[in-house]
């Protein structure tokens, strides 16, 4: 917690936008390694798999934002939105490269493997469940939809996560230790949520809702 | 203490193998002309004769065919087996054949190809994982080493099995399979001409990430029936136990014929990437029996092809 507090200042003078702007990186770069021959012998297959990674891993970093402050005191909300927005782009390519790349936008076999494949299917619906998300992150949204609803409204991501790592786990053949070890976290960083706080905690969030007397 | 002698050689000074390589294509080229009607001498060494049983399709790349690879023994990864095959010892190397057959035994590797005509056999190869590759084997008819050995009366299918050997195949330390690797044919599969025992590519002896030093390459089938690293043939009246067929029997059959109608059960089978298109070059139709109908489709006469997958 000490540690936490004496970071949280350094935390709050960091301004947001270079996420948005270091998110170009890793799809440029991958891009870059696909078109000179660096990304190995299936650079269809490297590229695709890689975006799907990166948007898992930035939903998991967006899922351990809340934990972070109330077990570690480690105040990272003003970067959720830019983590949750670029998550959502990164998943918005890694369907492109299915789509264009890998089925070689064979649409009539792409569509067939929506509805057949659960895998996929799953895959759909998390992409599906994030758009409504992606959409009312700004200001203007919160305020229109209203504080409360709004957060209702976003708690689309946990399903959506679920999903995401079912997505990735009911892909592969037998059971690899990666997309185990997502569903886990993603799991694990759900349940703490629904764990009572503990005084302490509950004190010290009672003290920042109302602030010092 | 002794120093070594100096030299002004340096590893930079050393021909790059993608440059001999092309060098060899070249020299290849010039001289296959010349050389096509008898046994010639491989890229590097290994005598082969050409087979009517090629494809006149482009082979992949040493690069694809040795860096992307699917031997579990070395981990999940595609490029795992070429970062951990290294490991393998191949030398010495023994197939024990036995079961149902008049000479059963522990066979050495050189007795089971000494007085073998080795073929060139460029091969498409199909992956249940819809992508595909051709390969230039090195290799022989199956039959042959069953003839020699002598098939049993009442032997009706043979049974292969990999190498087990975790101290030097790490993935074989993880429960993802039953180790060791367990593949079978009928025999009449395996008796077919067009399935064969490979002892390299490219004309030279098998890299590890492929199955070194002896595989089986059956064609027709998806890659995973073609089991790797052969240390026992055993021929049986019963259907042997498969490895992929025992994890998951609903989505990997006996069979696993290349099929485009018959899906898997979590995606289709309807069309492949050949790997090494490039990365706009989408995707293929997918043959029956991988375009190999015409030497095995009699095989499964009066089978359903949909029950039987």
């Amino acid at each position: 917690m000490q540690f936490a507090q004496r970071l949280n200042p350094f935390l709050r003078r960091i301004p947001v936008w270079p996420i948005y702007a270091l998110a170009f990186v890793p799809p440029v770069w991958l891009l870059w390694q696909a078109a000179n021959g660096s990304l190995g012998v299936d650079p269809v297959k490297a590229l695709e798999h890689r975006m799907g990674e990166l948007a898992l891993q930035l939903i998991v970093a967006v899922l351990a934002i809340t934990p972070l402050r109330r077990y570690a005191g480690l105040s990272l909300l003003r970067f959720r939105r830019a983590l949750g927005v670029v998550s959502f782009a990164y998943v918005v390519l890694h369907f492109l490269c299915w789509l264009v790349l890998d089925m070689g936008l064979l649409i009539q076999q792409a569509a067939g493997d929506v509805l057949k494949r659960p895998y996929i299917t799953l895959g759909a619906v998390a992409l599906l469940l994030m758009v409504p998300l992606a959409l009312t992150s700004n200001d203007w949204s919160v305020r229109r939809l209203g504080a409360a609803r709004w957060s209702r409204l976003h708690r689309l991501t946990y399903p959506a996560a679920i999903l995401a790592a079912l997505h990735y786990l009911w892909l592969v053949k037998a059971w690899p230790v990666e997309p185990i070890a997502y569903l886990g976290a993603i799991l694990a960083l759900l349940a703490l949520r629904k764990l009572p706080r503990a005084p302490a905690a509950r004190a010290a969030a009672q003290l920042s809702t109302t602030g010092p007397r | 203490m002794r120093r070594s002698p100096r030299t002004d050689l340096r590893w930079s000074d050393v021909t790059p193998r993608a440059s001999f390589l092309s060098r060899r294509q070249m020299m290849a080229a010039t001289a296959g002309a010349v050389l096509s009607a008898m046994p010639r001498t491989g890229q590097a060494g290994i005598a082969t004769v050409p087979s009517d049983y090629s494809t006149g399709e482009a082979p992949n790349s040493l690069a694809d065919v040795t860096g992307y690879n699917n031997f579990y023994e070395f981990g999940t990864g595609k490029d795992d087996p070429a970062a951990y095959a290294g490991s393998l010892t191949t030398d010495p190397w023994a197939v024990e054949i036995g079961g149902l057959v008049e000479r059963p035994g522990s066979y050495d590797l050189a007795d089971i190809l000494s007085g073998v005509t080795l073929e060139e056999r460029i091969y498409r190869f199909r992956c249940v994982e819809a992508w595909s590759m051709v390969v230039p084997w090195v290799g022989f008819p199956l039959s042959g080493l069953l003839d020699r050995v002598g098939v049993g009366a009442g032997a009706r299918y043979v049974a292969f099995e990999t190498l087990y050997r975790p101290s030097e195949m790490p993935g074989q330390n993880h429960a993802i399979l039953d180790w060791p690797y367990r593949e079978g044919l009928r025999l009449d599969e395996a008796m077919n001409p067009l399935t064969i025992l490979a002892t390299g590519l490219y004309g030279e002896e098998m890299p590890n990430q492929n199955g070194a030093p002896i595989r089986l390459v059956v064609p027709w089938k998806y890659g995973f029936k073609s089991i790797k690293s052969i240390v026992k043939i055993t021929l049986t009246d019963t259907q042997p136990p498969c490895t992929w067929n025992q994890t998951n029997p609903r989505e990997y059959g006996f069979y696993s014929n290349v099929n485009p109608a018959v899906d898997h059960p979590r995606w289709s089978q309807a069309s492949e990437r050949r790997i090494g298109a490039g990365l706009f070059a989408g995707r293929q139709e997918t043959l029956l029996f991988n375009g190999y109908a015409e030497e095995v489709a009699e095989l499964y006469a009066g089978q359903d092809l949909a029950q039987d997958f």
